[in-house]
């Protein structure tokens, strides 16, 4: 009765009826749907998660500014430039302090296998803020001792099972780059696109590995500013007053340079999407495929709904709702298997790929548009129905 | 809340000598006191077509259905192919009409002129004083809400049970809430005697059931004027029987007319009026050995 009044338009639901009494016909379609969706979000979730992880230690670097050198294009290839600059940014007033980085792709032998790989090494003076946890700065003290590296644990495992025989309490002696080095810490930072692993040293150590290194250069210099300072107007006025052979960045806008390498230097970017658009092709003629044959099979029934005095219109509804709760129903499957596909990813390549709302919302959107726009192609079939054509 | 009617006797019981204006007794059923905004009984609806469409009420001496002078053709140059020569036919408010001839002779086309579902080419078809010639694709589906159409195939829909079918002829009813058409539907249904078949699918149904279930829908939109092509052919003669006197009797009780084609010699006796159609021409038969008006009901 109340339900009357709140709802005097209501009908027979339709389309939910025609798609629910052809159960196998429906579930064809739902698995169609959530298998678009599901290659829709690996592939988006790929791609994202591998924009993010070339930037697992950008994120973390405790810094407002940045200076790097202007031929440095990506994190897997920094240019060096004089650490002077880091000491002339330091008579700006709103500077309020500073942190020279030695940044480079070194050799790291596995202490299991004897085989090398390429790892990540971050040099730095001990005790020097690098990072925004604090608990890691107490940690690289132990680094002040000559020839001491902190492993980062999510290292993938090809460099040997550090983690482990650290925490078995085993002495950890390896080369780097030829020189013998031992593991005083585990860290815990996370791969890269880039870098398969990470390691952090003293500079000291850091410069020893690398002896060629001229004296004086360094990779990165992050820049902390006094509260309430505006990093954007500061870094504009460090630029008019540093030469020409540094850059200088915000820690987002640093971020972002990386991400932007990735993206428009690599065909990461083309590929996936390219992936997720098969996703919605095959999809789209799933859904397409399903609703028109519904249509067609249904064809003499929707004749005589028309010859009953039934709107078309009204009857083209019916489609459109089908292709709704197709989305519906299809999306929340393919979200589900989504979030399980990420658990597997991140184990595997230990990526951070995780569900988050725009990529969930822009699977919806992809996989909404896909059943309406298949709706709307089905629709052109119910054009075919002539009511004078069913007695 | 009153008790439903247990018959269709009771629920029906319109004289179908009186001109269709005559309600049903209110008593007895159920939808006017459950009806929310106090809108005309659904019964009234039918017997006063001016709340159903917007044509006119017809008075007592209108005729339903007057066809003058029509002509149809098929195809076009050479192939041209005139199906319907000059074909007149008037239809009175509660009159059973029936319509025989050979088959391919036309009579099919007729009934989708007149049922508002071709164009008309030329000559006159005025549907409860509605010209049709020259009436567009919209005022042609309004029209159509007037006529229930009973098919030679059953034409339910698959995926609804027998209730929520005949509810699709209910639904076309304005100014109902939901669940007044869903017992009109019931009522309908238990008219047909298919009471104890509500919730079954078409699949589940015999062929005499589910064409007992399209009377019911044609019926549910309250039509003035019921057509009906063949409606016995896909059943054997007792159920064919049946049906149609089910038929015949329903829509005297509601006033409605209806034109019918058939074949089947058994059941010409429901007829009023016998019409018989040759190669696109229309004749009345001469209908022998047999009293019209007191044969059935």
């Amino acid at each position: 009765m109340l339900l009357d009044h709140l709802w005097p338009k209501r009908r027979i639901p339709l389309a939910w009826l025609l798609l629910t009494r052809q159960p196998g016909r429906l579930l064809v379609a739902l698995a169609g749907i959530s298998f678009a969706g599901i290659l829709m979000f690996l592939q988006l979730g790929f791609r994202d998660g591998l924009f993010d992880a070339s930037v697992t230690l950008h994120k973390r670097f405790a810094a407002d500014l940045v200076l790097v050198s202007p031929r440095t294009m990506s994190s897997i290839a920094m240019a060096s430039f004089p650490r002077r600059r880091l000491v002339q940014v330091m008579a700006d007033p709103d500077v309020a302090g500073t942190t020279p980085v030695h940044w480079n792709f070194l050799l790291w032998r596995n202490p299991q296998t004897r085989s090398t790989r390429s790892i990540l090494a971050v040099g730095f003076e001990p005790g020097d803020p690098l990072f925004t946890d604090a608990g890691l700065v107490d940690r690289t003290r132990v680094l002040s001792q000559r020839g001491r590296v902190l492993f980062d644990s999510l290292s993938r495992p090809e460099f040997g099972p550090i983690a482990d025989w650290y925490k078995q309490g085993r002495t950890i002696e390896t080369e780097v780059a030829g020189k013998r080095v031992r593991v005083a810490g585990l860290v815990e930072l996370g791969p890269s696109f880039g870098a398969d692993g990470n390691l952090l040293t003293s500079s000291e150590t850091f410069l020893q590995l690398m002896p060629d290194l001229p004296p004086g250069s360094i990779e990165l210099g992050l820049i902390r500013l006094i509260p309430g300072a505006n990093p954007a107007s500061v870094a504009a006025r460090l630029k008019s007053h540093l030469p020409e052979d540094v850059a200088i960045y915000t820690k987002q806008g640093f971020v972002e340079f990386e991400k932007n390498y990735w993206r428009s230097s690599t065909a990461i970017g083309f590929i996936f999407t390219l992936g997720a658009g098969m996703g919605f092709v095959v999809g789209s003629v799933i859904v397409y495929q399903i609703l028109h044959s519904d249509v067609s099979d249904h064809l003499p029934e929707y004749a005589t709904l028309m010859a009953m005095g039934y709107p078309l219109p009204q009857l083209l509804g019916v489609v459109a709702r089908e292709g709704l709760l197709l989305a519906l129903l299809g999306y929340l499957p393919a979200w589900l298997a989504g979030q399980g596909l990420y658990a597997v990813i991140r184990n595997g390549t230990k990526l951070p790929v995780a569900m988050d709302n725009p990529r969930s919302l822009l699977v919806f959107g992809m996989i909404l548009s896909m059943c309406l726009g298949s709706a709307l192609m089905a629709m052109r079939k119910l054009g075919d129905a002539d009511p004078a054509e069913i007695f | 809340m009153p008790i439903p009617p247990r018959s269709s006797e009771v629920a029906f019981t319109v004289n179908s000598a009186l001109p269709p204006q005559a309600p049903v007794p209110d008593s007895g059923n159920g939808i006017v006191s459950r009806h929310p905004n106090g809108a005309p009984h659904p019964r009234q609806g039918s017997a006063a077509p001016g709340s159903v469409g917007n044509s006119p009420a017809p008075s007592a001496g209108q005729p339903s259905l007057v066809v003058r002078d029509l002509q149809h053709w098929f195809g076009s140059g050479t192939n041209c192919r005139q199906v319907l020569d000059r074909v007149n036919l008037t239809i009175h408010p509660g009159e059973v009409v029936l319509l025989t001839g050979p088959s391919g002779c036309g009579k099919t086309t007729l009934l989708t002129l007149v049922g508002a579902l071709r164009q008309v080419m030329a000559g006159s078809v005025q549907l409860f004083g509605q010209e049709l010639n020259g009436a567009g694709r919209r005022e042609r589906q309004l029209l159509r809400r007037q006529i229930g159409m009973i098919f030679q195939g059953h034409n339910l829909l698959r995926c609804l049970s027998a209730e929520q079918n005949v509810q699709m002829g209910a639904d076309l009813l304005p100014g109902l809430g939901y669940r007044a058409r869903r017992d009109l539907a019931r009522q309908w249904l238990r008219a047909v005697g298919l009471g104890d078949h509500l919730g079954k699918l078409p699949h589940d149904l015999s062929g005499g059931q589910k064409q007992r279930v399209a009377i019911a829908r044609a019926l549910a939109a309250q039509p003035q004027l019921l057509l009906a092509d063949e409606p016995t052919a896909a059943l054997d003669s007792r159920t064919g029987r049946e049906v149609v006197e089910l038929l015949q009797r329903l829509a005297r009780d509601q006033g409605c007319s209806v034109l019918m084609v058939t074949h089947d010699p058994r059941i010409l006796d429901v007829a009023d009026r016998l019409v018989e159609m040759e190669d696109g021409r229309l004749s009345e038969a001469s209908i022998t050995g047999r009293s019209l008006s007191g044969s059935v009901g």
